[in-house]
């Protein structure tokens, strides 16, 4: 019975592979919009990232200009936004929406979808040696239903009442009730179906991703060969299968409040003078299963940046990643980690002490790890003969943010100080370095690194050192001194600081920022115009193995077709960092083992 | 090509193992759900109530659906397709009987004042029953389809995967409810 069995999945990859063998033709719908090669797909998810980080961007660069310049008027505000700005001044409505997009388009949109999605589908099936993966069509879907989300998130904004405007992280009874603000009404309506469509997308992506690397490796890639962004992956994929769905749990119980009268998250409440029927909901439970997600969320958007980061800082040392197996356990008692640690969100709801106690060890825990990646990091580089490539440039950006943003977790991880540091600009500092802008620096480093192998061609490099320099610099100098605000209790969140005389010492400052911060957007626009310049007109590669690079996915030739090898996949000999072996250079994974080599490999 | 095929070959096949990555993706939604349930419990003004008897009808409908469906999954691999036939047919209406018997389940609740609105634990039921039946109603939608096949006269099917995944998470939703009634009796 079983022989007959196998008999058939027999068939099915011999019909598989004869597949790839003849070229099909393709038509422009079949190739550039309802494609099913990962490397389209990705190139999807990548340019779909681009621009919603720009609307994200744009957003944080409006409402810096009424924290920067709560005194002045702006009339092209008004031009734009119509009556959320009347007069050139953003309505206080405006201003929360405006912070609310900026945060769901930036952690979902951009670092979820535009991060893990790009390079998960890119790297997983060229790293691992699969002609694509697992399922190619479930790969499409993704990319189409996180489609679907955009452009019912994006159609948000056009809402005469406003897109949704009760923070990201959509709190109930702000969220639950219509009645509560503007953006709680069919904003909030569009957010939760735009959510539920990227939630779908996401998980569809991950089933994949998981799928293709525990499955589809080719001969000789095991597991403990494989490159560090894989394992990244790898695990993100995992926390994303794992998380989304008690999201999701959490969205649809608040759908039921919101439309169908039920009182999970509502009790005794009073709107607009009306006593609400509700009762015996607990608005608590909601954070519990929001952050049950929320905390995974963040490794979600982390990961794969370290995971880049330690592949494009170990070729640029032009050395071995220092501890291998020390990095994949990090990653995996991160990803273990990132399950346990939810409360710390919620120091201040009243959870009960001692639980508040447990949740402080296993979040100052993470320490460990994270403090074990970057000293590999650090030693990966310590008198290593560095390139310093644009891609190399911002993986070291990342290192330094990691830490910087890193060292004030331990802060916020102690819920005695975080009872004065919760919802201040100190928490808005850390998790703006650690998370924001050192995932956008892996991801700038990804795109300048994989470039020349999405495209064939280079971005350009005087305009990537500009980008890189401004960026980093402008990045401290934007996040550092709201350490300083957070500290002496600027709350988070508020529209204008200044009828407080307590706060009124930072305007000068705020302005700073504010300045600083259209500066950095400016010079991001700079690094789209490389892009997309550089896809058509960039200087072409000739090299197949532009960076002298070990992994699979420079074995492909300079512009691979649908299934990425002309030939047989290449077999794999040894792990992923053979650099500066027994004097050569570099020695590519597709290798075999000489007999002069020395053992250690 | 035949290493790496020979090599492919004794692992899982990829489809399937999607699925169970998939299936450990909706469990933990359900797990979300059961232990906001119990988190909910401890507090005021919760209200226990007894479920209604459809509810064990449809327990039973959904046993036998998962011991037709695993005999008609054999039948396919020896190349029985009459039997096959019969079997997936057998399924499908135990299936469809089964939310037949869910939805007379709510009615009797509902005549008794256990309504959507009601307690918050009366809600919870709703909610978690509710998205056990969606996923029932999503198996049953994957039932017509190799049902259609299984009768269509024009193409004869050897690839025993599809089946196979079917039956897969046809086990998974029975095992599921399984679980669910015996959390709703115990916790309550």
């Amino acid at each position: 019975m079983s022989s007959v069995a196998t008999l058939h999945h027999a068939d099915v990859h011999g019909s598989h592979d004869a597949h790839h063998e003849h070229h099909h033709h393709e038509t422009f719908i079949t190739k550039y919009v309802f494609s099913q090669d990962h490397k389209m797909i990705a190139k999807q998810f990548l340019v779909t990232g681009i621009i919603w980080a720009i609307i994200g961007g744009l957003f944080s660069v409006v409402f810096r200009f009424q924290l920067g310049y709560p005194e002045s008027t702006f009339p092209w505000m008004e031009d734009i936004f119509g009556h959320w700005a009347a007069g050139g001044k953003l309505k206080p409505e405006f201003y929360y929406a405006l912070v609310t997009m900026h945060g769901t388009i930036l952690v979902f949109f951009v670092l979820t979808a535009g991060l893990s999605g790009t390079f998960a589908n890119f790297l997983i099936p060229l790293q691992v040696g699969a002609r694509d993966m697992a399922s190619p069509m479930l790969n499409m879907l993704s990319y189409w239903f996180f489609f679907l989300a955009s452009v019912i998130m994006f159609a948000s904004l056009f809402i005469q009442t406003g897109p949704a405007s009760g923070g990201w992280t959509i709190y109930p009874p702000l969220s639950a009730l219509g009645d509560a603000s503007s953006g709680a009404k069919l904003g909030m309506d569009f957010w939760l179906v735009s959510m539920a469509m990227f939630i779908v997308s996401s998980l569809l992506g991950g089933l994949n991703y998981i799928t293709t690397i525990l499955n589809m490796r080719t001969k000789g890639m095991s597991m403990t060969r494989l490159p560090l962004t894989v394992w990244a992956l790898f695990f993100t994929a995992v926390l994303g299968v794992l998380s989304f769905p008690v999201l999701l749990s959490g969205a649809i119980l608040l759908l039921f409040d919101r439309n169908l009268g039920t009182s999970f998250y509502l009790s005794d409440i009073v709107v607009a003078g009306k006593i609400l029927p509700n009762e015996g909901g607990s608005a608590i439970l909601f954070q519990h299963l929001f952050w049950f997600l929320g905390h995974p969320e963040v490794y979600i958007i982390l990961l794969p940046a370290m995971g880049m980061s330690s592949e494009i800082i170990s070729v640029n040392s032009r050395k071995p990643i220092f501890g291998y197996m020390a990095m994949v356990g990090s990653i995996f008692a991160i990803a273990i980690l990132a399950f346990l640690v939810w409360a710390h969100h919620m120091f201040v709801t009243g959870l009960n002490p001692f639980l508040g106690s447990v949740f402080v060890l296993l979040t100052l825990l993470i320490a460990v790890p994270s403090a074990i990646k970057v000293f590999n990091w650090l030693t990966t580089l310590w008198r290593a003969n560095i390139r310093f490539t644009p891609a190399m440039l911002f993986a070291i950006g990342f290192v330094s943010l990691f830490i910087s943003g890193g060292l004030t977790g331990i802060f916020l991880g102690n819920s005695a100080l975080d009872l004065h540091l919760h919802d201040t600009y100190f928490v808005v500092a850390h998790f703006h370095i650690v998370m924001g802008v050192a995932s956008f620096f892996g991801m700038f480093a990804g795109v300048y690194h994989w470039f020349p192998k999405m495209f064939g061609r280079y971005l350009n490099n005087t305009l990537a050192y500009i980008h890189f320099w401004v960026t980093i610099v402008g990045a401290y100098l934007i996040f550092w001194p709201m350490h300083y605000q957070g500290l002496s209790g600027m709350p988070r969140r508020y529209y204008d600081f200044s009828g407080w005389t307590s706060f009124n010492m930072f305007s000068g400052l705020n302005e700073f920022i504010s300045f600083v911060a259209l500066i950095v957007f400016c010079v991001q626009l700079l690094f789209v115009f490389n892009f997309f310049y550089s896809m058509f007109k960039g200087r072409k590669v000739t090299d197949s193995n532009p960076w002298g690079s070990n992994t699979l996915e420079w074995t492909t030739p300079i512009n691979p077709g649908h299934g990425n090898w002309p030939g047989e996949i290449p077999e794999v000999y040894r792990g992923a960092y053979d650099y500066a072996k027994d004097g050569k250079e570099f020695i590519p994974q597709n290798t075999p083992v000489g007999d002069d080599e020395s053992t250690h490999h | 090509m035949s290493t790496v095929a020979m090599e492919q070959r004794k692992k899982i096949h990829p489809h399937k193992f999607t699925l169970w990555v998939g299936i450990g993706s909706l469990l933990m939604m359900f797990a979300g759900l059961t232990s906001a349930y119990i988190v909910k419990r401890n507090q005021a003004n919760w209200q226990s109530f007894d479920l209604p008897q459809f509810f064990w009808y449809s327990t039973l409908a959904i046993i036998a659906s998962s011991v037709t469906i695993y005999l008609a999954e054999k039948a396919f691999k020896q190349r029985e397709m009459k039997k096959y036939r019969s079997l997936v047919t057998a399924t499908l209406v135990l299936g469809v009987l089964f939310i037949v018997f869910q939805l007379l389940g709510f009615q009797q609740l509902w005549a008794k004042q256990i309504t959507l609105t009601g307690n918050v634990s009366y809600s919870f039921m709703y909610v978690i029953v509710g998205l056990h039946a969606a996923h029932v109603v999503g198996g049953l939608i994957a039932l017509i389809v190799l049902f259609a096949k299984a009768f269509s006269t024009k193409t004869r099917i050897y690839n025993s995967v599809p089946v196979e995944l079917v039956s897969t998470y046809w086990h998974f939703v029975d095992v599921l409810w399984i679980y669910l009634l015996i959390f709703l009796i115990m916790i309550k």
